[in-house]
């Protein structure tokens, strides 16, 4: 594995022996694992990085590490650090750990074995130079891998929690014989707006719903398509033979709507769920009254 | 006569069992409009629970039975519209302006009391 990353240039007859440079260089490593694993540590927290974590901690993580690092330059293969890293992201992310913190440690952790290199073989400048030739295509190779893992790692948690938005996302409400309430809270992109139309108008059908209202205080923005799919539920709604109204639209919304030049003439809009309950209400012809009030009750 | 034109007092019902062909749409709209024509009636219900589709041509038709049956004195209001065909109608950017819809039957009978019944209580 580690002879194909070399650099291009070696001729195949040093291969071996740059092999067995690595192999100098591992057991280098090997020996000086307290030392070299303090001096990390120490600019670790001189660069003031993984600060939510405390130093014991650290310390643990810094070893694991270290050897999983060595091993990766012995073996060539990244598969078991790989591992360690999605892992340890996984421990991490929860705790605020950043992109930059990551791949900080790993490269320190890379000058601080090439200084210890530079220090060891200074007086042999070619020998020197061929150990980086095979030490630093491994270490470069375990840098990537570790922050592809973290960042892999880091989308899985997005992806995860976008599935967790949307299955929470849209309920269908009845609040009243023939009224139902959609409250939408969160991002409206274009596949959730559609889940939304089509849970809604079964919703309808299923509920013989006459008016709907339709609330978005919970959204923060939207875009040009949502607007278009916003009205086409409307107008979709009406079709089935409800009638649908909007409540909640921010100052925001309202001024992007306006802006994008959506054709709001087919939709209702209140100001807020209140205005559109009672409006709703008056639509299916309930009359609210107050306890006690009883000519009104009787003329209900 | 492809469609069954019911008379249920002062309204007509047709209730669309399958697709119908173009042909087939203008001859129900001459039929209903004769009918509506013929038994003075003051609402029209058109039922189209039974189509899987609904396109620009049938919608576009269903406009023109409306405005026709408005010149002749009656509302009109469609009926059972599926979701899917709603969410297909609106996609296809179709103008639906002078339709006048209704959940089921029920609703449309109650719909166009009121529409017809200008002179009673107000519906709302």
């Amino acid at each position: 594995m580690i002879p194909d990353d070399r650099p291009r240039t070696d001729p195949p007859d040093q291969v071996p022996q740059a092999e067995s440079l690595l192999y100098e260089l591992i057991a280098y490593l090997r020996e000086n694992r307290t030392e070299l694993r303090e001096e990390w540590v120490e600019r670790i927290t001189q660069a003031q990085l993984l600060r939510v974590m405390t130093p014991e901690e650290i310390f643990s993580e810094v070893t694991a590490v270290y050897d999983n690092y060595v091993a990766a330059l012995e073996t060539g293969s990244v598969e078991t650090l790989q591992a360690y890293a999605r892992d340890l992201s996984e421990r991490i992310i929860p705790r605020g750990v950043e992109t930059h913190e990551v791949l900080g440690i790993v490269l320190l952790l890379r000058d601080v074995l090439a200084r210890a290199l530079f220090v060891k073989y200074q007086d042999d400048a070619d020998l020197l130079s061929r150990i980086l030739d095979a030490y630093e295509p491994a270490a470069n190779r375990i840098a990537v891998t570790v922050g592809v893992s973290f960042v892999e790692e880091r989308e899985r948690v997005i992806r995860e929690q976008e599935e967790a938005i949307r299955e929470l996302s849209t309920p269908v409400l009845q609040v009243r014989d023939r009224l139902l309430i959609l409250p939408i809270i969160g991002v409206l992109d274009s596949p959730r707006a559609r889940q939304l139309t089509e849970q809604l108008l079964g919703a309808i059908q299923s509920n013989r719903a006459k008016v709907v209202v339709i609330d978005i205080t919970g959204v923060a923005t939207i875009d040009l398509t949502v607007a278009n799919h916003l009205v086409q539920t409307v107008e979709a709604s009406r079709l089935m033979g409800a009638s649908a109204i909007i409540t909640g639209l921010s100052s925001n919304i309202a001024q992007t709507l306006v802006d994008l030049g959506v054709d709001l003439s087919m939709m209702k809009t209140v100001g807020d769920l209140q205005g559109g309950l009672e409006e709703a209400e008056r639509l299916i012809g309930y009359k609210p009254i107050a306890k006690g009030n009883k000519t009104d009750a009787a003329a209900n | 006569m492809l469609v069954a034109i019911l008379k249920q007092g002062d309204y007509l019902i047709a209730s669309i069992q399958f697709d119908l062909t173009d042909a087939q749409v203008l001859a129900l709209r001459d039929d209903l409009s004769d009918r509506i024509g013929r038994s003075r009636a003051r609402g029209l219900i058109i039922d189209v629970a039974q189509l899987d589709v609904i396109d620009s041509f049938v919608a576009r038709s269903l406009g023109s039975i409306a405005i026709t049956a408005r010149l002749r004195g009656a509302e009109t209001v469609i009926v059972g519209i599926e979701p899917d065909v709603a969410i297909a109608m609106v996609q296809f950017d179709l103008d639906l302006e002078p339709l006048r819809t209704a959940l089921d039957l029920d609703e449309a009978l109650s719909l166009l009391d009121r529409l017809t019944d200008r002179d009673g209580e107000d519906g709302g």
